[in-house]
């Protein structure tokens, strides 16, 4: 039984249309509510079964996961590699295969390995949620985005939306220019050449080398992590070389010819790619986008489960 | 529509002696209007402002794996707190109960009324739940195969009850 809005599974944001992803975020806003109630639940999704299937670590994007299922009254089960028959060396079909024996609904999955969750959509009959897959997609994420920044520029038509910083390894940054792009934003990545796909000009957006100029041409930045695990390759000079040339700092966007809204997918590395006084500053709305996972990642699950008898 | 709005105004008073405690919550989409419509002619007769609350039952459903193809949540809204007051649900058309069902369940969840009441702008019969209205504006006898529905002006442009063949799923 699929979703007559989303189809069966939630894989990424390139194979989403316009109108769907409106309606995602749509869907999303008025669930917002239900987190500020005294009783923070709804009885949407009751009786249905969802599995965490997390492979690499998470904090923010398994617990808002889990809170979102919880908040629609879906029972849920955490499972990670550690602990889990996946470090006996079972297979990523099987583990799922064994859960599916279960009686389970919908599976949420985290993996290294881009194109994992569709590797699994593909073979199992309960719906997948991507919640992140190697270097490709992490569509709750680019969803969430979208909506802080709806939330603070309306329609994202035309509005100048800077991606900063390590675009080469972030699937943060591929769903938000999949997403943004279908909505009709202006897009525009800066960051060292050495951390930029090799076709980033093919995708038809802006490519600043100085953050300078960057700020001076957005209306909003969405900074993503260095992430430092992966800068074994020599990708660049060193970490205080990078906050020098490309670190967002209040005496950058002191600059700016008008108020810059920041925004970072976390965990930041404070004083590498955002300064604290950045971060935790009037223009941040990095806690926003924390707020928005829960609610967006409700309206997923909520979309999802919404299925039609065959045929109906 | 007016005279009738403002008849089940008068009744709303009487039936709960005046309007202290007194809140009246619209299901979503038509009931918000109808109860700010029904709200306004109360504060006429009373001079007294009366509270006013939305509720979206969505996901109080029961028929989430049958739902169409454009199931948009709305907004709820409870400015204060139900503790202690008497609640009145207002929509437009009561057919099965379901809705109401619904609108009980999540009206618990904010807190515990001294009671709850149900008025309606059309009753038409139908009922596959054992719910009835205290306040109705108009019955009518209305067969299954006939979809019942309540036009109002900031809606739909214009006032005016309407019975359409029932094509697919309404």
């Amino acid at each position: 039984m699929n979703s007559p809005v989303l189809g069966k599974d939630l894989l990424g944001l390139e194979t989403l249309s316009a109108e769907q992803i409106r309606l995602i975020l749509d869907t999303a806003g008025p669930l917002k509510e239900i987190s500020e109630r005294t009783i923070k639940k709804v009885p949407a999704l009751r009786g249905m079964t969802i599995v965490n299937l997390f492979f690499e670590a998470s904090t923010r994007t398994r617990i808002s996961f889990e809170f979102a299922e919880k908040r629609l009254s879906a029972d849920t089960v955490n499972v990670g590699a550690a602990g889990s028959s996946v470090s006996k060396g079972e297979t990523l079909v099987d583990t799922a295969r064994n859960l599916e024996a279960m009686r389970i609904d919908m599976v949420v999955i985290r993996h290294g390995a881009s194109g994992a969750a569709k590797f699994l959509a593909d073979r199992i009959e309960s719906k997948v949620v991507n919640a992140g897959d190697g270097t490709h997609e992490h569509p709750t994420q680019g969803l969430l985005d979208l909506l802080t920044l709806r939330d603070r520029l309306g329609d994202l038509a035309g509005r100048r939306v800077c991606i900063c910083g390590d675009v080469l390894h972030s699937r943060v940054a591929r769903s938000n220019l999949w997403g943004l792009k279908k909505l009709g934003a202006e897009v525009a990545v800066c960051g060292p050449r050495s951390l930029l796909p090799n076709a980033i000009d093919e995708m038809g957006v802006k490519v600043f080398d100085r953050i300078e100029a960057a700020i001076e041409w957005a209306e909003a930045l969405n900074i993503l992590r260095l992430q430092l695990e992966r800068m074994q390759g020599g990708y660049i000079p060193s970490l205080r070389e990078y906050n020098r040339v490309f670190g967002v700092t209040r005496e950058r966007l002191d600059r700016a010819p008008r108020d810059i809204i920041i925004m970072h997918p976390g965990p930041m590395n404070r004083g590498v790619e955002i300064d604290s006084d950045v971060a935790d500053g009037p223009h941040s709305v990095i806690l926003d986008q924390v707020t928005n996972g829960v609610a967006i990642r409700m309206a997923v699950l909520y979309l999802l489960a919404g299925g039609r008898p065959e045929g109906g | 529509m007016a005279r009738t709005l403002r008849r089940m105004a008068d009744e709303i008073v009487e039936r709960f002696s005046g309007t202290e405690d007194l809140i009246l919550v619209g299901i979503q989409r038509r009931g918000v209007q109808l109860a700010e419509r029904i709200a306004g002619y109360i504060t006429e007769r009373e001079g007294a402002i009366v509270a006013l609350g939305a509720l979206d039952i969505t996901l109080y459903r029961d028929d989430l794996q049958t739902i169409g193809p454009r199931p948009v949540v709305g907004k709820t809204d409870l400015p204060l707190s139900l503790d202690h007051r008497t609640v009145v649900i207002v929509d437009d058309v009561l057919y099965t109960g379901r809705t109401v069902r619904a609108a009980m369940d999540e009206l618990a969840d904010f807190g515990r009324p001294a009671r709850i009441a149900l008025a309606v702008l059309v009753d038409r019969g139908g009922r596959e739940l054992p719910i009835h209205a205290d306040i109705v504006g108009k019955r009518i006898q209305a067969p299954s195969e006939l979809r019942v529905d309540v036009l109002i002006r900031e809606v739909d442009g214009e006032d005016g009850v309407v019975t359409v063949p029932r094509e697919g799923e309404g």
